[in-house]
């Protein structure tokens, strides 16, 4: 039992094939993190998106075709190589947690870990961020909001942690607390599995070691605890690709 | 000889100017809307810090009590004082909060978990808070015109040399004591 350990280890596991695409973790994850409404001249790279769900298909021509949609968020990488980079130490990987942590105040704004993080998982903020009058009332108190010059990613929604490990403190019941993201609460389809992969327990473990799972390109050695699964083969064989392959697919 | 007195004046003159005369351009002072006793709360209604600060059963903590916990007791005033007068007047019966200056606020992304502090780290208000709690009126709240934060997170002494705890609620003061109790909570434990 996983009570009176201190160190965990918390990961995610996504279905592909139970994502339909549909966009609720992206919109319930901005909401949980108070990611601002984009400005109209934003693109998929200057906006915020640190959940963003990424259409892919096999390349085949007419009626051979096939899709999916891959939820990509920070990976919360074992061996995280925007930790490494920081010239700030404004990435930290936690021990208690595993979280890959990013710490805004000290962030100086260089984007050395966008280049060095392989997912694309990080956003810098090109803007203020502004909300439309009104709707400020509907910001999370628990998550600070980011300025203008500093990169923003998940934190595996470490507010949500704090608030599940306050009442199990509060209820006298033992640590540590489990709890769901904004993104796997949201997921209509259950696609999203949240929880301590070294507690043998929680079914994230026992996903994580299904056949099938996988993680993304898992050949850079960055060990994610974000794992994959897919029953198709093609669908697999996208998470070792490079760029080069993908370009000539 | 000369020099050496003026260089001692000088010295002086600097050290009176930034320790006295800064702090006092620095921190602009507002009373308190209402006055409080904490110490007859404690001792004539035999109140605890967690009767009107309480930890909720969700883990999260109450902070300044709301105004439904005055008008528990105070529907009517409860003597002659202005301020039973203006409690009831002007807050309880038009159901209005106070607007409390929050001596112990924090930026907002810092996290302070009460619960985990009192409950699990077995730590007593006092340790933090001081003698807040057996005090007979409320002093004015000091806002650094600057940050914009409550004096209390700097504390009162500008020489921060062995304060304790409840002198002063830097980050450095919480790192401190994480130090010496040999717990360690990360950036992740601290700030959202």
């Amino acid at each position: 039992m996983a009570a009176t350990k201190k160190h965990r280890r918390y990961g995610m596991v996504v279905d592909i094939d139970l994502c339909t695409g549909c966009g609720a973790c992206m919109v319930a994850c901005a909401a949980e993190n108070n990611v601002a409404p984009a400005p109209e001249r934003a693109t998929d790279r200057t906006g915020i998106t640190p959940m963003r769900v990424y259409p892919v298909h096999n390349g085949a021509p007419g009626d051979r075709r096939q899709t999916a949609f891959l939820p990509l968020m920070c990976m919360h990488c074992s061996e995280p190589p925007c930790e490494s980079v920081c010239p700030q130490q404004a990435v930290e990987l936690d021990e208690a947690t595993g979280i890959v942590t990013q710490m805004p105040q000290r962030c100086l704004g260089c984007r050395y870990c966008m280049t060095a993080c392989p997912y694309h998982a990080r956003y810098f903020n090109w803007w203020d961020p502004q909300w439309p009058v009104g709707m400020e009332a509907t910001l999370n108190p628990t998550v600070a909001p980011r300025s203008r010059g500093v990169v923003e990613k998940c934190n595996l929604c470490a507010s949500r942690l704090h608030a599940a490990e306050d009442q199990a403190t509060a209820e006298g019941q033992p640590m540590p607390a489990t709890y769901v993201s904004a993104c796997v609460e949201a997921c209509p389809t259950g696609a999203m599995v949240l929880g301590d992969l070294d507690d043998p327990d929680t079914e994230a473990h026992k996903l994580a070691k299904a056949e099938g799972t996988f993680q993304l390109l898992a050949k850079l050695g960055t060990r994610p605890k974000v794992y994959y699964h897919s029953s198709r083969p093609w669908v697999r064989s996208l998470s070792e690709r490079n760029a080069k392959e993908q370009a000539h697919a | 000889m000369r020099s050496a007195i003026l260089f001692l004046a000088g010295l002086v003159s600097v050290l009176t100017a930034g320790w006295t005369v800064f702090p006092r351009a620095l921190y602009k002072s507002s009373p308190q809307p209402l006055q409080f006793n904490h110490k007859v709360h404690a001792e004539k209604a035999g109140s605890e810090c967690s009767s009107c600060h309480e930890i909720r059963a969700d883990g999260s903590f109450s902070g300044i009590p709301g105004i439904a916990n005055c008008a528990g007791c105070h529907p009517e005033p409860q003597g002659t004082s202005l301020a039973e007068k203006t409690l009831v007047e002007k807050y309880v019966k038009p159901n209005v909060e106070i607007p409390w200056h929050g001596y112990y606020r924090q930026p907002i992304n810092a996290r302070f978990s009460h619960v985990r502090h009192v409950k699990a780290g077995k730590l007593k208000c006092e340790t933090c808070h001081g003698d807040h709690g057996k005090s007979s009126s409320l002093p004015p709240y000091e806002e650094n015109r600057i940050s914009g934060y409550s004096r209390r997170i700097w504390g009162a002494k500008m020489l921060r040399v062995n304060i304790r705890p409840d002198e002063g609620m830097k980050m450095s003061d919480c790192e401190n004591c994480h130090a010496q109790r040999g717990v360690s909570a990360g950036c992740l434990g601290c700030h959202q």
